[in-house]
């Protein structure tokens, strides 16, 4: 073990602070390391205030909704491997899937659980901070990019809700597109728009198939880092009432 | 001259007394000749000052006496003043201009104090503060396995609804909009479609985002906040029971329903 750690390969791989690193030790100088020299940790400074790491403040809620996230986009990457997005073979897929494919069922379930829990987790999060005041200058630009992220929470698990094909599916959209066909002026345009057709269909699939796995991703992401990075420019998180 | 730091002051007192000591020293010094002249400034610049290690000092040293044993062969012939005149062009600091030598035989001085504050803004104020790894990373993992633990035993208990192939002949009843809408669909009971379902959540959402510039009050205690957090309150709890209601008090034709008379009508 000891030379395997001393190896070039090895330290080339794990960078100074590495608690993998030969030779690590519990040293101030090693735990900035550890949040330096890591690309995932750096999202965090090297120190936070101290009431910044009380559960009771931030409940965690923010840091959760993004785990969710993550969650749902691992498993719904391999959902993808199981699913064709069209009328005919949707919900075929679907059930093949809880029925012959190993942990398709649980990975199938955990999908749909952690959509609801991450909608659940982000409004709270809305809320938590509300309460703190936290949107407050100079945060708040980033407010209004949590307000964005919302909206987009929950545009992401409205088009994953088309994609069983079933009959809860259809009507749940139909009521949700229904709705949205009455913005004014432009109703109809909005509403052919949305569904690719003027009832929903296969055409309605495959466009909401690409806005949920594609699309709003993308835009969630680019938006979750400007988050982040906003949230580190103004200062950490807001400080204790 | 009262905004110069007391330290500074006591520092630059100790330096011209110590200049003036070796004023004297020096032209001492100059008046003796040969390698004498030479040593002796070397050997009172590395006592005062201990920033020049020793062996540059000696190396130094060395070379300055090969180059001066070099010249004295070269210009064995020249009229006996160019011995001396070779031996202190080395230490022309301490030697021809002692008024300007610092403390250490350097030529500095103190010629005035920038407060920090005049040209950079110190915002950084002391708070405390606590290193991220261990005391969040920890936090955050285990918040991290708890929710994935959860929703795990959830999973493997309770199942995703799959009803029947999707049919657009067969409008179910009631049909109801996924929970989050279904304030909204709540709503329609009440309003116009374009009322309800674009009018009142997009000022809704454009208010929500507004927040942060309508709300003036520079205060983060809740004491002082009531008016917002009133406010904040009514409407969380305005859609959360619009969402119960329409969840679980709407039953066929989405009619008004007491879930423990006419049974569950919902669907996650």
């Amino acid at each position: 073990m000891d030379s395997m750690q001393a190896s070039q390969a090895w330290t080339s791989i794990f960078r100074p602070g590495s608690i993998f690193r030969k030779g690590y030790t519990d040293s101030p100088r090693n735990r900035s390391y550890v949040i330096m020299n890591s690309v995932l940790y750096h999202l965090h400074p090297v120190k936070v205030k101290r009431h910044a790491v009380k559960v009771s403040y931030t409940l965690c809620l923010g840091g959760l909704s993004f785990f969710l996230f993550i969650l749902l986009t691992v498993t719904g990457i391999f959902l993808m491997f199981f699913y064709r997005p069209t009328a005919t073979q949707a919900w075929d897929d679907i059930y093949n899937l809880q029925a012959s494919v190993t942990f398709g069922l649980l990975v199938r379930n955990m999908h749909r659980w952690a959509a609801h829990l991450m909608v659940i987790s982000v409004f709270l999060h809305m809320a938590r901070v509300f309460y703190h005041g936290a949107y407050k200058p100079p945060r708040e630009f980033n407010w209004v990019i949590g307000v964005i992220l919302l909206t987009l929470t929950l545009l992401l698990s409205f088009t994953g809700y088309l994609l069983p094909w079933d009959q809860l599916a259809l009507w749940a959209v139909t009521v949700g597109t229904n709705m949205m066909g009455f913005t004014p002026v432009f109703g109809d345009q909005v509403r052919f728009v949305l569904l690719g057709s003027l009832e929903i269909s296969t055409d309605t699939l495959l466009r909401w198939y690409v806005l949920h796995v594609l699309m709003l991703p993308f835009v969630i992401v680019i938006f979750m880092a400007i988050h982040f990075w906003r949230v580190r420019k103004d200062g950490g998180i807001s400080g204790p009432l | 001259m009262a905004e110069i730091p007391e330290h500074l002051l006591k520092r630059a007192q100790e330096a011209r007394q110590r200049a003036d000591a070796q004023k004297g020293g020096g032209a001492d010094e100059a008046e003796s000749a040969g390698s004498e002249a030479e040593s002796s400034p070397l050997s009172q610049a590395s006592s005062d000052g201990p920033k020049i290690p020793e062996h540059l000092l000696d190396r130094s040293k060395s070379a300055r006496a090969q180059a001066a044993g070099a010249s004295d062969r070269a210009s064995a012939d020249v009229a006996g003043g160019g011995a001396s005149a070779v031996t202190t062009t080395p230490v022309p600091a301490a030697s021809a201009q002692p008024e300007h030598t610092g403390p250490g035989g350097g030529t500095q001085r103190l010629l005035t104090v920038v407060k920090s504050g005049s040209i950079q803004d110190v915002k950084a104020t002391p708070t405390d503060k606590v290193h991220v790894w261990p005391h969040l990373l920890v936090i955050e993992f285990v918040a991290a396995l708890l929710v994935t633990a959860f929703t795990l035993l959830f999973s493997i208990f309770v199942n995703a609804p799959l009803l029947e192939l999707a049919n657009v002949n067969e409008t179910p009843n009631p049909s109801k909009a996924p929970w989050y809408f279904l304030g909204l669909q709540e709503l329609l009971t009440m309003f116009h479609p374009m009322v309800a379902g674009v009018t009142i959540p997009g000022m809704g959402l454009f208010l929500l985002m507004l927040a942060p510039y309508m709300d003036r009050n520079p205060s983060k205690k809740p004491e002082d906040r009531k008016f917002a957090i009133s406010l904040m309150t009514v409407h969380l709890m305005f859609w959360a029971i619009l969402v119960l209601i329409g969840s679980f008090f709407r039953g066929p034709g989405f009619n008004f329903v007491f879930p423990w008379v006419d049974g569950l009508f919902f669907d996650l």
